[in-house]
């Protein structure tokens, strides 16, 4: 084993034992009476705020009594009815920032009902037992290619083959579940979580898999176009944005969606390398992601470095805490100045009401190992119209081009949640549905 | 501290707060402890006729009702009087009076609706020494198909008849328990009352069904694959309770009567409540079956503390203060005008008393766009149920109308003299104000 203070990028800096016991399920499920007091807890609200708070409008009230009189199957089937990815949704939407922070027991007791909990209890349940809980209308004969199989697409697809359509689920990699397989932290996701979820969704049947097939390499949107009735893509934002630092291209900088990415597929956390010294540039939900994940493979000092003040940044606070909580150090107002072996010279930052400037202040820290988490872009578009570096879309994912619509990441609206592709896939589902019904 | 020392028919103990017959006043053991815990007294297990003793099943014998977090809210139970032989009752009892003369002991008795039965136990009870007895006319399972406890209790002239020969074979005090299983609950109280008892004692318990097995589509408790009714008791028959306290106390006919308060007694404002409609004291059962016997402590310190703020010195001095203002409906004061109100810095915006209003009442709460709750006070009848179902204490309050006012609702001006049901013009019946 490599010693936790072995200098540079180095892999099995913890035992497999400790690793295992660090990438445990962030939240443990709740048990059988943690389960009954919690939704107990639910006030059954008027017109909820928790409801019009989620992206995908789930009758958060419903499903807890439902779960309350002993009926988790049906509690989950409401949730489905409204989220087919509730069971990853639970484990990773920022709950604090929707629903929780809806709740009205947040404003009475800073306590809000375990809604993310709860939803979790209701789905692992019903997906626990055999088969699938909808059935798949009769065949239109309608063909519809999703082309990306994350959040969005599988939302999309699954409401596609659910009201008869045929669909081809296409993605450019080996495995469906876009950023459910490769990005969000492992303790978020266990137990194989996502590949399971794909799975058990595409039990409805009427949707082909078809994997290694990327949008601009294997296939081009004239020839889908084409040969299908209807388009989705729900591609993502494939490009990560650079530092724009000197040494921003030297071997010790790195993507975090790829570390987080290898982080997910690696079989043997012990083989992944993670340095000594680590700091991640950025400040949303993947830096956190990065930044603890990097503490948990054993790096000795891990700083998160964030060129604007805590309230501007993208992860929640409680994601904040959690980074905190395992020992992150998070910087504010400064960004990277250069990259040198083994170090990083950030400056200081000031927003003198003109636009964030550099102050000139420069602050120097041992870093091996640098990660670029400050957003992605759009890198497959196919051909269609842009409008803010995203695909312009209108009314329920309708791009510029007749047939096709695009919804999740690589779409206009929303933020970029799993939970807001989830609905933008479904609600694109019930259109592209009208659309083909119309025309039948 | 309040002195919380009682005298109940003579009966002296340290504090109002006995132990009702049930299983926790079964044997020496328990009754033991719950004596060293600090109960002031106890009201022993019913005692059946000497003879082999009944027999009791041999499975669940109790059935719950559950509210949150599985909080007991009810306990029904099929289980009937003791099942040991009366010498060891009457041994134990002896015993454990003449180690605790401090506090009270009453006898429990059920035997047969027959003078030499009553004949018979009543000097054996006499040499324990317990201080008193109490006639179980309550039971309403098992033991009233053979036509004892609830079955007599049910029959006032039984009643009346027992308590007779009670009084003609025992010199101290007879408290009658009365049954809950009846529609005027004045009759046995009544009934009690010409026989010559020194008290009555209410509530037993109540016929129930507590949950239905809906896999062996049985009731619970289910003794191999049946169940039958049982006795309700426990905080969900409070409110039952002390409606029947209320009354007996407020009957001319018995007005007076001293009552030991039964009845999911829990806490001590639960006691004081009792004893504020007319209880003497009270016994408690099923708040010790559910936490055990050191919950007294709490209750004592709980009455005492309250005592001390009301500036009562003793139990005597609160006892039956709420009956006068028990009426009848058509008595209350239809001038009295009240609204609802919301305080919007308490209010957490859930929206439940618009939903209850909105749905089942009167239309009288408005929602904003922005989630602000308000009171119509044109549509508001002060009907309580928004304060009844809101979940933040004080939140929603009902504030009286200043006479001379307008009610909204009505228009007509809020009138400052009291006005009832007995003269009000829509009254066929009305009688014209004096």
């Amino acid at each position: 084993m490599t010693s936790p203070t072995a200098p540079g990028i180095a892999a099995g800096r913890l035992s497999a034992d400790a690793l295992a016991e660090a990438f445990a399920d962030l939240h443990a499920p709740l048990d059988p009476h943690e389960v009954l007091v919690a939704a107990d807890r639910c006030y059954f609200c008027h017109d909820a705020p928790c409801v019009t708070a989620c992206p995908t409008d789930i009758d958060i009230p419903l499903f807890i009594r439902q779960i309350s009189t002993g009926t988790p199957e049906a509690a989950a089937r409401t949730i489905f009815d409204a989220n087919i990815l509730g069971g990853m949704c639970a484990r990773v939407c920022p709950t604090e920032d929707l629903c929780e922070g809806a709740c009205v027991r947040e404003l009475a007791e800073g306590k809000p009902v375990e809604i993310g909990r709860l939803q979790r209890h209701a789905t692992d349940t019903l997906m626990a037992q055999q088969g699938h809980p909808f059935t798949r209308a009769p065949e239109t004969g309608k063909r519809v290619a999703v082309v990306g199989a994350g959040p969005a697409g599988l939302s999309c697809a699954h409401r596609l083959a659910m009201l008869g359509h045929d669909v081809t689920l296409y993605d450019a990699r080996p495995k469906p579940g876009g950023l459910n397989e490769y990005g969000i932290a492992a303790y978020k996701s266990t137990d194989d979580f996502a590949a399971r979820e794909a799975a058990w969704l595409m039990q409805i049947g009427g949707i082909t898999l078809e994997t290694g097939r990327a949008l601009g390499a294997d296939l081009s949107l004239d020839t889908l176009a084409t040969d299908f009735d209807a388009v989705f893509l729900g591609v993502g934002l494939g490009g990560v944005n650079a530092l724009g630092a000197e040494g921003d291209d030297s071997d010790s900088v790195t993507d975090a969606v790829s570390f987080i990415a290898d982080l997910r597929q690696a079989t043997d956390l012990t083989q992944l390398p993670v340095g000594r010294h680590v700091v991640v540039i950025g400040g949303g939900m993947t830096a956190v992601d990065a930044a603890v994940q990097s503490k948990l493979l054993g790096a000795e000092a891990v700083t998160i470095a964030y060129r604007r003040d805590r309230d501007r940044m993208g992860a929640s606070r409680y994601e904040q805490d959690l980074a905190a909580s395992h020992g992150v150090r998070i910087m504010f107002n400064v960004q990277p100045h250069a990259i040198h072996d083994g170090e990083i010279a950030l400056e200081y930052t000031a927003d003198d009401g003109t636009g964030l400037k550099g102050t000139g202040e420069i602050i120097r820290i041992p870093a091996d190992q640098v990660f670029r988490a400050i957003g992605q872009t759009l890198t497959t578009d196919g051909g269609l119209m842009i409008e803010d570096r995203k695909i312009k879309v209108t009314g329920a994912g309708r791009t510029t081009r007749m047939g096709v619509w695009a919804g999740g990441d690589c779409a206009q609206g929303g933020d970029d949640l799993t939970v807001t592709a989830v609905a933008q896939g479904r609600d694109a589902a019930m259109d592209i549905h009208s659309a083909l019904v119309r025309d039948a | 501290m309040a002195d919380l020392t009682t005298d109940f028919l003579g009966i002296k103990s340290p504090n109002p707060f006995w132990l009702a017959s049930a299983p926790p006043t079964d044997k020496e053991y328990n009754v033991r402890r719950a004596f060293e815990a600090g109960w002031g007294g106890v009201v022993w297990k019913t005692l059946g006729a000497e003879g082999p003793p009944v027999v009791n099943v041999n499975g669940p014998r109790y059935g719950v009702i559950y509210g949150a977090d599985r909080r007991v809210l009810g306990i029904n139970n099929i289980e009937l009087i003791t099942d040991r032989p009366l010498e060891v009752n009457l041994e134990e009892m002896a015993r454990v009076k003449a180690d605790y003369p401090d506090r009270a002991m009453i006898a429990s008795i059920m035997v047969p609706c027959e003078e030499q039965a009553w004949k018979d136990i009543l000097p054996r009870v006499q040499e324990t020494n317990a201080d008193g007895i109490e006639l179980n006319f309550g039971c309403p399972h098992g033991m009233a198909e053979r036509g004892m406890g609830s079955a007599v209790g049910q029959v006032p002239e039984y009643i009346e008849m027992v308590v007779r020969w009670c009084k003609k074979y025992y010199d101290r005090p007879v408290i009658v328990k009365l049954t809950p299983n009846i529609t005027d609950i004045r009759k046995p109280a009544q009934a009690a009352k010409n026989g010559g008892a020194d008290a009555v004692s209410l509530i037993n318990t109540i016929n129930s069904i507590t949950s239905v097995n809906l896999d062996a589509m049985s009731p619970e408790p289910m003794i191999d694959g049946k169940g039958t009714h049982g006795g309700y008791c426990g905080p969900a028959v409070k409110p039952i309770a002390m409606n029947m306290v209320a009354e007996i106390a407020r009957d001319p006919a018995t007005r007076g009567l001293p009552i030991s308060g039964i009845g999911g007694v829990s806490t001590w404002r639960d006691a004081a409540e009792f004893m504020a409609l007319g209880c003497g004291n009270v016994q408690v059962c099923t708040a010790v079956m559910t936490y055990g016997f050191k919950i007294v402590s709490e209750m004592k310190s709980g009455l005492s503390q309250w005592m001390d703020e009301k500036g009562y010195t003793s139990t005597a001095d609160f006892v039956g203060r709420a009956v006068p203002n028990v009426t009848d409906w058509q008595y209350l004061n239809l001038n009295y005008v009240a609204k609802a109100k919301i305080d919007q810095d308490k209010c957490i915006s859930c929206g439940r008393c618009y939903a209850a209003c909105e749905d089942t009442s009167h239309q009288a709460i408005a929602m904003s766009e922005d989630r602000t709750f308000s009171v119509i006070d044109a549509e508001c009848v002060a009907c309580n149920l928004c304060v009844d179902v809101c979940p933040v204490a004080d939140c929603i309050t009902m504030e009286a109308m200043t006479p001379g006012t307008i009610d909204p609702r009505t228009g007509k001006e809020v009138q400052k003299d009291y006005a009832n049901w007995t003269t009000h013009p829509n009254n066929p019946g009305a009688v014209a104000a004096e």
